[in-house]
């Protein structure tokens, strides 16, 4: 069992549901509010990397994060040293991919709330701040709780696009999934089927601890 | 007190929203006034622009010495500023929050525990003791319309809008809810607009009625100015009125001496002709609770009022009332309603003949007609 890549797996994963979170609650709750081709479009680009292979995706980071482009400067310089075959892009990969996993829950949520619940709350005083953390939040919780175990999951089995952008360095870049596959193609076929069993118990035991919570914090 | 400081609210409302509004009027304070009209008139967009809730407003709005809307001067007062009490037509409440919760939050107080006792007094006010930890879930559709009104009530509100309040649940508990809201209005100290497309729950309720058609307000008044003395035909039909007709003044009536109405049926007595001259092509109107239908074989006072004939078109029993179509000489047609008892007492029935009179004291004449 490769703990180090188990524990890689893990920081990245919980890493991902950090900083995607409120991005994507402030992004679905823009979505639910907006219509028109403004809406179309931004609902296209989220959905795409659920259609991308996750090679192209990959392909597309290695190119545009590249030392030889001015995003991948721009990038190195604000984060002091290079993304690609980091953590740091293997985190910018992760998020990407996730985006629609995260937003698609959460948009679904605040869709769900009548607009005139949000007048309700103005007309009795609360600002808009408030409004989101008293009235909205608490009804778009559970959107929110099956966004993070579907990003948390997806992120555990993500493969393509971190191999692209990171490689397979140990301790650096080398996740459970990535691990396996190093694992296989070494013939080291025990250890691959260890950590394969591994990855389904704690993907599954995740998932399950995350719905059962959801369940009871919302009766 | 001045009659400006006796007013409460001004409000005048020009161009954009839903609907395009124009219209202008003012409420005093302990007033209650209706606004009705077809759906798609513009009622409910008023009650949002009041309530800060059209970010597209023109007009202005004046409410106890504060601006609330100036759009030429750019003035737009955010709805959590303008402490209005808004209950929506869907009442609006928050799933997740009881009763209590949901009072306590528009409750203007400094400690939760304030603001918890608040809300206690106030759902004790609209009749919900004891039902404070109750979501709206639980909640039977008049008990979630006391919460709106107690949430809306709890804002300690400059001016109260209500919205279809009694749309949304039987009639048992609306009937219940009417008189309870004319109680609860004696002790509230701020205007209520109310906006209903039902016409007895404006005429039960409102000191004023405004008649709202196509974003346009168009005559407001007392529940019987708008409704005995309409002055458009429009208006006169938006209020349910059916019988309508064309006339001629034939001469003015003053000074208790009645005018002459000259209609397809002959010439009436009526007892005030308005501004109108002799001569003047007018239509009018004779509300159906002024028609008196007369006792087959039993003459009495009053029959000498006005009388026509006809032939029963159409007879229809609607409970405790009987609608009745008389069509009378020259295509005119009356509708009249009746006590069923009394229907049955003088046997009426299609195709049989029946005289009434038309109550000379109720006659209105209505506008000029146009183009002619």
């Amino acid at each position: 069992m490769d703990w180090t890549a188990f524990a890689l797996s893990l920081k990245l994963a919980l890493s991902t549901c950090v900083v995607l979170l409120p991005i994507a609650v402030w992004l679905a709750r823009w979505l639910a509010a907006t219509a028109g081709p403004r809406k179309a479009v931004t609902e296209a680009l989220v959905m795409l990397p659920l259609v991308l292979p996750p090679t192209v995706l990959g392909y597309a980071l290695l190119v545009g994060l590249g030392p030889n482009s001015a995003a991948g400067r721009l990038l190195g310089a604000l984060t002091g040293g290079d993304v690609l075959f980091t953590f740091k892009g293997l985190l910018l990969a992760s998020l990407l991919v996730n985006i629609p996993f995260a937003v698609q829950p959460l948009q679904r949520a605040f869709e769900a709330i009548r607009p005139n619940i949000r007048e309700a709350a103005w007309v009795s005083g609360l600002s808009s701040w408030e409004t989101f953390r008293r009235i909205e939040w608490p009804l778009v919780w559970p959107g929110a709780v099956s966004a993070l175990a579907l990003v948390f999951a997806h992120t555990l089995g993500e493969f393509g696009v971190l191999l692209m952008v990171g490689g397979s360095i140990p301790g650096e870049t080398q996740t459970l999934s990535i691990a396996i596959y190093d694992r296989v193609q070494g013939f080291r076929n025990g250890e691959a089927g260890i950590m394969s069993a591994a990855l389904l118990l704690f993907a599954f035991v995740a998932l399950a601890v995350v719905h059962l919570t959801a369940r009871r914090r919302h009766v | 007190m001045s009659e400006a400081a006796a007013t409460a609210l001004r409000v005048r409302i020009t161009g954009a929203g839903p609907v395009t509004l124009d219209l202008a009027f003012e409420m005093r304070r302990n007033e209650l006034i209706a606004l009705v009209g077809p759906s798609g008139s513009g009622k409910t967009t008023v009650l949002r622009t009041i309530a800060g809730l059209v970010p597209a407003a023109t007009g202005q709005i004046h409410c106890d010495g504060k601006t609330w809307l100036d759009s030429e001067a750019r003035v737009h007062a955010s709805p959590q500023s303008r402490h209005v009490g808004l209950v929506f037509q869907d009442y609006a409440l928050f799933p997740h929050l009881s009763a209590r919760d949901t009072v306590a939050l528009a409750v203007d107080a400094q400690t939760p525990a304030e603001k918890r006792a608040g809300a206690e007094t106030w759902l004790a006010r609209v009749n919900l003791d004891g039902l404070g930890d109750r979501r709206p879930s639980q909640l039977s559709g008049g008990q979630q319309q006391r919460v709106a009104l107690a949430r809306a009530l709890a804002r300690e509100p400059r001016v109260l809008l209500l919205d279809e309040p009694f749309s949304a649940v039987d009639k048992m508990t609306r009937d219940r809810l009417k008189r309870e809201l004319a109680a609860l209005r004696t002790t509230l100290a701020c205007p209520i607009l109310m906006v209903t497309h039902d016409l007895d729950e404006a005429l039960a309720l409102a000191d004023r009625i405004g008649v709202l058609h196509r974003g346009a307000l168009l005559q407001i008044g007392t529940p019987d100015d708008v409704l005995l003395r309409p002055r458009t035909t429009t208006v006169a039909r938006l209020m349910g009125q059916t019988n309508i007709f064309a006339g001629t003044v034939a001469a003015v009536a003053s000074r208790g001496v009645p005018g002459r109405l000259t209609w397809a049926d002959g010439t009436l007595e009526i007892a005030n002709t308005g501004a109108f001259a002799v001569g003047a092509a007018v239509t009018w109107l004779i509300p159906s609770d002024a028609i008196v239908l007369h006792r087959r074989g039993r003459p009495s006072q009053g029959e000498r009022e006005n009388p026509v004939t006809g032939r029963i078109a159409q007879i229809t029993r609607l409970g405790d009332q009987t609608a009745v179509t008389l069509d009378l000489a020259g295509n005119a047609r009356l509708n009249l309603r009746l006590p069923t008892h009394a229907a049955r007492r003088n046997e009426l029935e299609a195709g049989a003949e029946a005289t009434v009179s038309l109550l000379a004291e109720s006659l209105h004449v209505i506008e000029a007609v146009r183009g002619t």
